[in-house]
Protein backbone atom coordinates (compact mmCIF):
# COMPACT_ATOMS: atom_id res chain seq x y z
CA UNK A 1 0.00 0.00 0.00
CA UNK A 2 1.00 3.64 -0.30
CA UNK A 3 1.55 5.38 3.04
CA UNK A 4 0.54 9.07 3.06
CA UNK A 5 3.00 11.22 5.04
CA UNK A 6 3.19 15.00 5.33
CA UNK A 7 6.62 16.64 5.24
CA UNK A 8 7.27 20.19 6.36
CA UNK A 9 10.45 21.54 4.78
CA UNK A 10 12.81 24.13 6.20
CA UNK A 11 10.75 27.02 4.86
CA UNK A 12 7.61 25.74 6.59
CA UNK A 13 6.04 24.49 3.33
CA UNK A 14 4.06 21.28 3.75
CA UNK A 15 3.77 18.57 1.11
CA UNK A 16 1.88 15.29 1.20
CA UNK A 17 4.01 12.43 -0.11
CA UNK A 18 2.91 8.86 -0.70
CA UNK A 19 5.52 6.20 -0.04
CA UNK A 20 5.20 2.46 -0.77
CA UNK A 21 5.49 0.24 2.31
CA UNK A 22 6.69 -2.83 0.41
CA UNK A 23 10.18 -1.61 -0.50
CA UNK A 24 11.54 -1.69 3.07
CA UNK A 25 12.38 2.00 2.83
CA UNK A 26 13.25 4.15 5.80
CA UNK A 27 11.78 7.63 6.10
CA UNK A 28 15.29 8.99 5.44
CA UNK A 29 15.49 7.10 2.13
CA UNK A 30 12.05 8.37 1.16
CA UNK A 31 13.06 11.97 1.94
CA UNK A 32 16.19 11.56 -0.18
CA UNK A 33 14.15 10.09 -3.04
CA UNK A 34 11.88 13.14 -2.89
CA UNK A 35 15.03 15.30 -2.99
CA UNK A 36 14.50 16.96 0.36
CA UNK A 37 17.49 18.88 1.66
CA UNK A 38 18.93 16.38 4.15
CA UNK A 39 22.54 15.25 4.40
CA UNK A 40 22.05 11.71 5.77
CA UNK A 41 25.83 11.36 5.80
CA UNK A 42 26.12 7.86 7.21
CA UNK A 43 23.50 6.22 5.02
CA UNK A 44 21.23 4.97 7.76
CA UNK A 45 23.49 3.55 10.44
CA UNK A 46 22.34 5.99 13.16
CA UNK A 47 25.83 7.44 13.22
CA UNK A 48 25.50 11.05 12.26
CA UNK A 49 22.07 12.45 13.19
CA UNK A 50 21.95 14.50 9.99
CA UNK A 51 18.49 13.06 9.22
CA UNK A 52 16.99 14.49 12.42
CA UNK A 53 13.23 15.16 12.08
CA UNK A 54 10.60 16.44 14.47
CA UNK A 55 7.30 14.60 14.65
CA UNK A 56 4.60 17.28 14.55
CA UNK A 57 1.71 14.79 14.40
CA UNK A 58 1.45 11.05 14.91
CA UNK A 59 4.22 10.52 17.50
CA UNK A 60 1.99 8.18 19.55
CA UNK A 61 1.73 5.68 16.67
CA UNK A 62 5.47 5.43 16.00
CA UNK A 63 7.55 2.52 17.31
CA UNK A 64 9.59 3.43 20.41
CA UNK A 65 13.11 4.81 20.06
CA UNK A 66 15.93 2.32 20.28
CA UNK A 67 19.04 2.93 22.40
CA UNK A 68 21.27 3.79 19.45
CA UNK A 69 18.79 6.42 18.28
CA UNK A 70 18.41 7.85 21.78
CA UNK A 71 22.17 8.08 22.24
CA UNK A 72 22.54 9.86 18.94
CA UNK A 73 19.72 12.32 19.68
CA UNK A 74 21.35 13.02 23.05
CA UNK A 75 24.23 14.65 21.24
CA UNK A 76 22.09 17.11 19.26
CA UNK A 77 21.85 20.72 20.39
CA UNK A 78 18.33 21.11 18.97
CA UNK A 79 16.79 17.86 20.22
CA UNK A 80 13.15 18.01 21.35
CA UNK A 81 10.77 15.52 22.96
CA UNK A 82 9.42 14.81 19.46
CA UNK A 83 12.78 14.26 17.77
CA UNK A 84 13.49 11.11 15.75
CA UNK A 85 16.12 9.98 13.28
CA UNK A 86 14.42 9.48 9.91
CA UNK A 87 16.79 6.61 9.09
CA UNK A 88 15.46 4.59 12.03
CA UNK A 89 11.80 4.85 10.98
CA UNK A 90 10.57 2.16 8.58
CA UNK A 91 7.85 3.19 6.16
CA UNK A 92 4.76 1.27 7.25
CA UNK A 93 1.24 1.78 8.55
CA UNK A 94 2.57 3.37 11.77
CA UNK A 95 3.61 6.43 9.79
CA UNK A 96 0.25 6.90 8.08
CA UNK A 97 -0.85 10.57 8.18
CA UNK A 98 2.11 11.54 10.38
CA UNK A 99 3.61 15.00 9.95
CA UNK A 100 7.41 15.41 10.04
CA UNK A 101 9.48 18.59 10.09
CA UNK A 102 12.98 18.37 8.59
CA UNK A 103 15.65 19.59 11.04
CA UNK A 104 19.08 18.03 10.48
CA UNK A 105 22.05 19.76 8.90
CA UNK A 106 21.42 21.22 5.44
CA UNK A 107 23.36 19.96 2.43
CA UNK B 1 60.24 11.97 7.98
CA UNK B 2 58.84 8.88 6.30
CA UNK B 3 59.20 8.80 2.49
CA UNK B 4 56.92 6.91 0.12
CA UNK B 5 55.43 7.08 -3.37
CA UNK B 6 51.77 7.41 -2.43
CA UNK B 7 50.36 8.60 0.86
CA UNK B 8 46.86 7.18 1.33
CA UNK B 9 44.73 9.12 3.82
CA UNK B 10 42.19 6.70 5.22
CA UNK B 11 42.75 2.98 5.82
CA UNK B 12 39.25 1.71 5.12
CA UNK B 13 38.60 -0.98 2.49
CA UNK B 14 39.14 1.36 -0.45
CA UNK B 15 42.33 2.86 0.99
CA UNK B 16 43.63 -0.65 1.65
CA UNK B 17 42.83 -1.90 -1.85
CA UNK B 18 44.56 1.09 -3.43
CA UNK B 19 47.82 -0.38 -2.00
CA UNK B 20 47.24 -3.46 -4.17
CA UNK B 21 46.51 -1.49 -7.34
CA UNK B 22 49.48 0.81 -6.71
CA UNK B 23 51.70 -2.16 -5.87
CA UNK B 24 51.00 -3.84 -9.22
CA UNK B 25 52.56 -0.74 -10.78
CA UNK B 26 55.55 -0.79 -8.39
CA UNK B 27 54.35 2.17 -6.34
CA UNK B 28 54.78 2.00 -2.56
CA UNK B 29 52.09 3.24 -0.18
CA UNK B 30 51.92 4.63 3.33
CA UNK B 31 48.46 4.71 4.92
CA UNK B 32 47.28 7.09 7.62
CA UNK B 33 44.11 6.89 9.66
CA UNK B 34 42.69 8.73 12.65
CA UNK B 35 41.35 5.44 13.99
CA UNK B 36 43.74 3.20 15.92
CA UNK B 37 43.06 0.22 13.64
CA UNK B 38 42.69 -0.38 9.90
CA UNK B 39 39.32 -1.03 8.25
CA UNK B 40 37.55 2.31 8.64
CA UNK B 41 33.79 2.04 9.11
CA UNK B 42 33.93 -1.72 8.62
CA UNK B 43 36.05 -2.36 11.70
CA UNK B 44 34.80 0.58 13.76
CA UNK B 45 31.07 0.48 13.14
CA UNK B 46 29.91 -2.88 11.84
CA UNK B 47 32.68 -5.51 12.05
CA UNK B 48 30.24 -8.41 12.41
CA UNK B 49 27.70 -7.29 9.81
CA UNK B 50 27.54 -9.24 6.56
CA UNK B 51 28.18 -7.54 3.21
CA UNK B 52 26.50 -9.12 0.19
CA UNK B 53 27.70 -7.09 -2.80
CA UNK B 54 31.42 -7.82 -2.91
CA UNK B 55 32.03 -9.70 -6.19
CA UNK B 56 33.01 -13.30 -5.58
CA UNK B 57 31.70 -13.32 -2.01
CA UNK B 58 28.03 -14.28 -1.68
CA UNK B 59 28.42 -13.04 1.91
CA UNK B 60 31.39 -11.71 3.85
CA UNK B 61 31.52 -10.16 7.32
CA UNK B 62 32.94 -6.64 7.33
CA UNK B 63 35.93 -7.50 9.53
CA UNK B 64 36.66 -10.61 7.44
CA UNK B 65 36.79 -8.45 4.31
CA UNK B 66 39.27 -6.11 6.03
CA UNK B 67 41.41 -9.08 7.15
CA UNK B 68 41.36 -10.47 3.60
CA UNK B 69 42.36 -7.10 2.15
CA UNK B 70 45.28 -6.90 4.60
CA UNK B 71 46.39 -10.34 3.42
CA UNK B 72 45.97 -9.32 -0.24
CA UNK B 73 48.12 -6.19 0.12
CA UNK B 74 50.79 -7.76 2.37
CA UNK B 75 53.17 -8.51 -0.58
CA UNK B 76 53.37 -4.78 -1.24
CA UNK B 77 54.56 -4.01 2.30
CA UNK B 78 52.44 -0.97 3.10
CA UNK B 79 53.46 1.09 6.13
CA UNK B 80 50.96 2.70 8.51
CA UNK B 81 50.44 5.65 10.80
CA UNK B 82 47.34 4.83 12.86
CA UNK B 83 45.53 6.75 15.59
CA UNK B 84 46.65 10.10 14.20
CA UNK B 85 44.54 12.52 12.21
CA UNK B 86 46.07 14.18 9.16
CA UNK B 87 45.94 17.92 9.76
CA UNK B 88 47.86 19.45 6.88
CA UNK B 89 49.08 18.81 3.37
CA UNK B 90 51.78 20.96 1.79
CA UNK B 91 53.66 21.03 -1.50
CA UNK B 92 52.69 20.18 -5.06
CA UNK B 93 53.01 17.49 -7.71
CA UNK B 94 56.23 18.94 -9.16
CA UNK B 95 58.19 19.16 -5.88
CA UNK B 96 56.37 16.46 -3.91
CA UNK B 97 53.95 16.67 -1.01
CA UNK B 98 54.31 16.55 2.76
CA UNK B 99 51.43 15.16 4.78
CA UNK B 100 51.47 16.03 8.50
CA UNK B 101 49.32 14.74 11.36
CA UNK B 102 48.17 16.66 14.40
CA UNK B 103 50.76 14.70 16.41
CA UNK B 104 53.55 15.93 14.17
CA UNK B 105 54.18 12.77 12.13
CA UNK B 106 55.22 13.79 8.61
CA UNK B 107 55.20 11.76 5.40
CA UNK B 108 56.87 12.85 2.19
CA UNK B 109 55.25 11.56 -1.02
CA UNK B 110 54.75 12.13 -4.73
CA UNK B 111 51.00 11.49 -4.78
CA UNK B 112 48.23 11.86 -2.20
CA UNK B 113 45.18 9.62 -2.30
CA UNK B 114 42.32 10.65 -0.07
CA UNK B 115 40.24 7.61 0.80
CA UNK B 116 38.61 9.25 3.77
CA UNK B 117 35.17 7.62 3.64
CA UNK B 118 32.72 9.67 5.68
CA UNK B 119 35.58 11.79 7.01
CA UNK B 120 37.30 11.51 10.38
CA UNK B 121 35.54 9.77 13.19
CA UNK B 122 35.34 12.23 16.04
CA UNK B 123 33.90 11.69 19.50
CA UNK B 124 30.24 12.61 19.80
CA UNK B 125 29.83 15.35 22.34
CA UNK B 126 26.78 15.60 24.57
CA UNK B 127 25.06 18.97 24.67
CA UNK B 128 26.41 20.54 27.86
CA UNK B 129 27.06 24.24 28.18
CA UNK B 130 30.79 25.17 28.26
CA UNK B 131 31.78 21.53 27.69
CA UNK B 132 34.47 22.57 25.23
CA UNK B 133 35.96 25.09 27.67
CA UNK B 134 36.93 22.17 29.88
CA UNK B 135 38.40 19.95 27.17
CA UNK B 136 41.88 19.00 28.33
CA UNK B 137 41.01 20.55 31.71
CA UNK B 138 39.08 17.62 33.11
CA UNK B 139 36.92 16.69 30.12
CA UNK B 140 38.15 14.01 27.73
CA UNK B 141 36.34 11.80 25.23
CA UNK B 142 38.83 8.98 25.00
CA UNK B 143 40.99 7.25 27.58
CA UNK B 144 44.52 7.24 26.21
CA UNK B 145 46.34 6.54 29.45
CA UNK B 146 44.32 5.11 32.35
CA UNK B 147 47.16 6.03 34.74
CA UNK B 148 46.17 9.70 34.40
CA UNK B 149 43.11 8.86 36.45
CA UNK B 150 44.87 7.12 39.33
CA UNK B 151 43.39 8.21 42.70
CA UNK B 152 41.15 10.78 41.00
CA UNK B 153 37.37 11.21 41.12
CA UNK B 154 35.96 10.27 37.73
CA UNK B 155 32.52 10.53 36.16
CA UNK B 156 31.78 8.59 32.98
CA UNK B 157 28.66 9.09 30.87
CA UNK B 158 27.15 6.74 28.30
CA UNK B 159 25.48 3.37 27.93
CA UNK B 160 27.49 1.51 25.31
CA UNK B 161 30.32 -0.98 25.48
CA UNK B 162 33.08 1.56 25.93
CA UNK B 163 31.30 3.26 28.86
CA UNK B 164 30.90 -0.13 30.57
CA UNK B 165 34.44 -1.32 29.81
CA UNK B 166 36.11 1.87 31.03
CA UNK B 167 33.94 1.97 34.14
CA UNK B 168 35.11 -1.55 35.01
CA UNK B 169 38.75 -0.84 34.24
CA UNK B 170 38.94 2.55 35.95
CA UNK B 171 37.14 1.26 39.06
CA UNK B 172 40.43 -0.43 39.95
CA UNK B 173 42.52 2.69 39.33
CA UNK B 174 40.58 5.83 40.25
CA UNK B 175 39.68 6.88 43.78
CA UNK B 176 36.01 7.09 42.84
CA UNK B 177 34.15 6.16 39.65
CA UNK B 178 30.56 7.16 38.87
CA UNK B 179 28.75 6.06 35.71
CA UNK B 180 25.85 8.22 34.55
CA UNK B 181 23.45 6.72 32.01
CA UNK B 182 20.28 8.05 30.44
CA UNK B 183 18.50 4.68 30.52
CA UNK B 184 18.24 1.99 33.15
CA UNK B 185 19.44 -0.81 30.90
CA UNK B 186 22.68 -1.06 28.96
CA UNK B 187 23.00 -1.97 25.30
CA UNK B 188 26.61 -3.07 25.76
CA UNK B 189 27.76 -6.64 26.29
CA UNK B 190 25.54 -8.35 28.90
CA UNK B 191 28.45 -9.63 30.98
CA UNK B 192 30.00 -6.16 31.14
CA UNK B 193 26.63 -4.75 32.24
CA UNK B 194 26.33 -7.44 34.88
CA UNK B 195 29.82 -6.61 36.16
CA UNK B 196 28.94 -2.92 36.40
CA UNK B 197 25.73 -3.64 38.33
CA UNK B 198 27.72 -5.91 40.69
CA UNK B 199 30.40 -3.24 41.26
CA UNK B 200 27.63 -0.77 42.08
CA UNK B 201 25.94 -3.22 44.45
CA UNK B 202 29.25 -3.79 46.26
CA UNK B 203 29.69 -0.02 46.62
CA UNK B 204 32.82 -0.01 44.42
CA UNK B 205 31.35 2.45 41.90
CA UNK B 206 28.49 4.93 41.79
CA UNK B 207 25.80 4.13 39.22
CA UNK B 208 23.35 6.91 38.38
CA UNK B 209 20.63 5.72 35.99
CA UNK B 210 17.83 7.53 34.15
CA UNK B 211 19.92 10.66 34.42
CA UNK B 212 21.87 13.08 32.29
CA UNK B 213 24.75 15.44 32.91
CA UNK B 214 23.19 18.89 32.78
CA UNK B 215 25.93 21.25 33.82
CA UNK B 216 29.65 21.35 34.58
CA UNK B 217 31.57 23.84 36.69
CA UNK B 218 35.12 24.59 37.58
CA UNK B 219 37.71 27.30 37.81
CA UNK B 220 40.30 26.61 35.12
CA UNK B 221 39.77 22.88 35.76
CA UNK B 222 36.67 20.77 36.15
CA UNK B 223 35.39 20.68 39.72
CA UNK B 224 31.66 19.84 39.84
CA UNK B 225 29.21 17.98 37.65
CA UNK B 226 25.45 18.49 37.89
CA UNK B 227 23.34 15.41 37.20
CA UNK B 228 19.63 15.73 36.46
CA UNK B 229 17.37 12.70 36.81
CA UNK B 230 14.19 11.94 34.87
CA UNK B 231 12.10 13.67 37.56
CA UNK B 232 14.21 16.83 37.28
CA UNK B 233 15.98 16.24 40.57
CA UNK B 234 19.53 17.60 40.50
CA UNK B 235 22.52 16.22 42.35
CA UNK B 236 25.98 17.77 42.31
CA UNK B 237 29.08 15.57 42.40
CA UNK B 238 32.72 16.54 42.75
CA UNK B 239 34.78 15.38 39.81
CA UNK B 240 38.38 15.74 38.68
CA UNK B 241 37.50 14.22 35.31
CA UNK B 242 34.43 13.77 33.15
CA UNK B 243 34.57 11.25 30.32
CA UNK B 244 31.53 11.34 28.00
CA UNK B 245 31.53 8.14 25.92
CA UNK B 246 28.87 8.47 23.22
CA UNK B 247 30.72 6.81 20.39
CA UNK B 248 32.10 8.39 17.26
CA UNK B 249 30.53 10.37 14.50
CA UNK B 250 31.99 11.10 11.06
CA UNK B 251 33.03 14.65 10.17
CA UNK B 252 34.82 15.96 7.10
CA UNK B 253 37.33 17.65 9.42
CA UNK B 254 40.55 19.29 8.16
CA UNK B 255 40.04 17.89 4.62
CA UNK B 256 37.70 20.82 4.04
CA UNK B 257 40.61 23.28 4.38
CA UNK B 258 43.05 21.86 1.83
CA UNK B 259 41.89 23.83 -1.18
CA UNK B 260 40.02 20.91 -2.71
CA UNK B 261 36.75 21.45 -4.49
CA UNK B 262 34.10 20.36 -1.99
CA UNK B 263 30.49 19.68 -2.97
CA UNK B 264 27.94 18.61 -0.38
CA UNK B 265 30.65 17.49 2.09
CA UNK B 266 32.39 15.39 -0.59
CA UNK B 267 35.41 16.00 -2.83
CA UNK B 268 34.60 16.64 -6.49
CA UNK B 269 36.66 14.46 -8.89
CA UNK B 270 37.10 13.68 -12.58
CA UNK B 271 35.61 10.33 -13.52
CA UNK B 272 38.50 9.43 -15.84
CA UNK B 273 40.94 8.89 -12.98
CA UNK B 274 39.32 10.29 -9.80
CA UNK B 275 41.74 13.23 -9.77
CA UNK B 276 40.77 16.24 -7.66
CA UNK B 277 41.22 19.86 -8.72
CA UNK B 278 44.81 19.74 -7.36
CA UNK B 279 47.29 17.83 -9.60
CA UNK B 280 48.75 14.83 -7.80
CA UNK B 281 45.88 14.54 -5.33
CA UNK B 282 43.18 11.91 -5.90
CA UNK B 283 40.02 11.12 -3.96
CA UNK B 284 38.45 7.65 -4.02
CA UNK B 285 35.63 5.86 -2.22
CA UNK B 286 32.81 7.42 -0.20
CA UNK B 287 34.61 10.76 0.18
CA UNK B 288 34.40 11.69 -3.50
CA UNK B 289 31.49 12.85 -5.62
CA UNK B 290 30.75 12.91 -9.35
CA UNK B 291 27.64 12.56 -11.49
CA UNK B 292 26.18 9.11 -10.83
CA UNK B 293 28.35 8.43 -7.77
CA UNK B 294 27.35 5.35 -5.79
CA UNK B 295 28.71 4.99 -2.27
CA UNK B 296 29.61 1.32 -2.59
CA UNK B 297 32.81 -0.47 -1.58
CA UNK B 298 32.94 -2.14 -4.99
CA UNK B 299 32.83 1.24 -6.74
CA UNK B 300 35.67 2.40 -4.50
CA UNK B 301 37.73 -0.61 -5.60
CA UNK B 302 37.18 0.36 -9.24
CA UNK B 303 38.16 3.94 -8.48
CA UNK B 304 41.37 2.70 -6.81
CA UNK B 305 42.36 0.82 -10.00
CA UNK B 306 41.74 3.83 -12.25
CA UNK B 307 43.54 6.16 -9.83
CA UNK B 308 46.67 4.00 -9.75
CA UNK B 309 47.04 4.04 -13.55
CA UNK B 310 46.86 7.83 -13.49
CA UNK B 311 49.10 8.31 -10.43
CA UNK B 312 51.88 6.36 -12.16
CA UNK B 313 52.91 9.39 -14.24
CA UNK B 314 53.66 11.39 -11.06
CA UNK B 315 55.65 8.58 -9.45
CA UNK B 316 57.52 7.50 -12.61
CA UNK B 317 57.40 10.53 -14.94
CA UNK B 318 60.06 9.05 -17.27
CA UNK B 319 58.47 5.63 -17.69
CA UNK B 320 55.72 4.39 -19.95
CA UNK B 321 52.99 2.36 -18.38
CA UNK B 322 52.18 -1.02 -19.87
CA UNK B 323 48.98 -2.59 -18.65
CA UNK B 324 49.37 -6.16 -17.35
CA UNK B 325 46.99 -8.80 -16.04
CA UNK B 326 47.77 -10.49 -12.73
CA UNK B 327 46.69 -13.79 -14.30
CA UNK B 328 49.46 -13.52 -16.87
CA UNK B 329 52.06 -11.79 -14.75
CA UNK B 330 51.40 -12.86 -11.19
CA UNK B 331 52.19 -10.51 -8.32
CA UNK B 332 55.71 -9.27 -7.82
CA UNK B 333 56.12 -8.11 -4.26
CA UNK B 334 58.66 -5.49 -3.28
Amino acid sequence: MMVPITIEDRSGQRQLIEVPDDMSLSLMEALKAYEYNILATCGGMALCATCHVQVLEGMEKLPPLNDVELDMLDTLPDVTANSRLACQLRIDKDLENAVFRICGQEI
Amino acid sequence: MHTTDICVIGAGPVGLFSVFEAGLLKMRCHLMDALPQVGGQLSEIYPQKPIYDIPGYPEVKAQQLVDNLMQQIAPFQPSFTLGERVAQIQGNAADGFTVTTGDGTAVSCKVIVIAGGLGCFEPRKPVIERLEDFEGKGVSYIVKDPELFRDKEIILAGGGDSALDWTILLSGIAAKVTLVHRGDTFRGAPDSAEKVFRLAKDGKIGLVLKSNISRIEGNGHLKNVHITDDKNGVSILNADHLIPLFGLSPKLGPIADWGLQIEKSAIAVQTTDYATNIPGIYAIGDINTYPGKLKLILCGFHEAAMMAQSAFRYVYPDQRLSFKYTTVNGIHSF
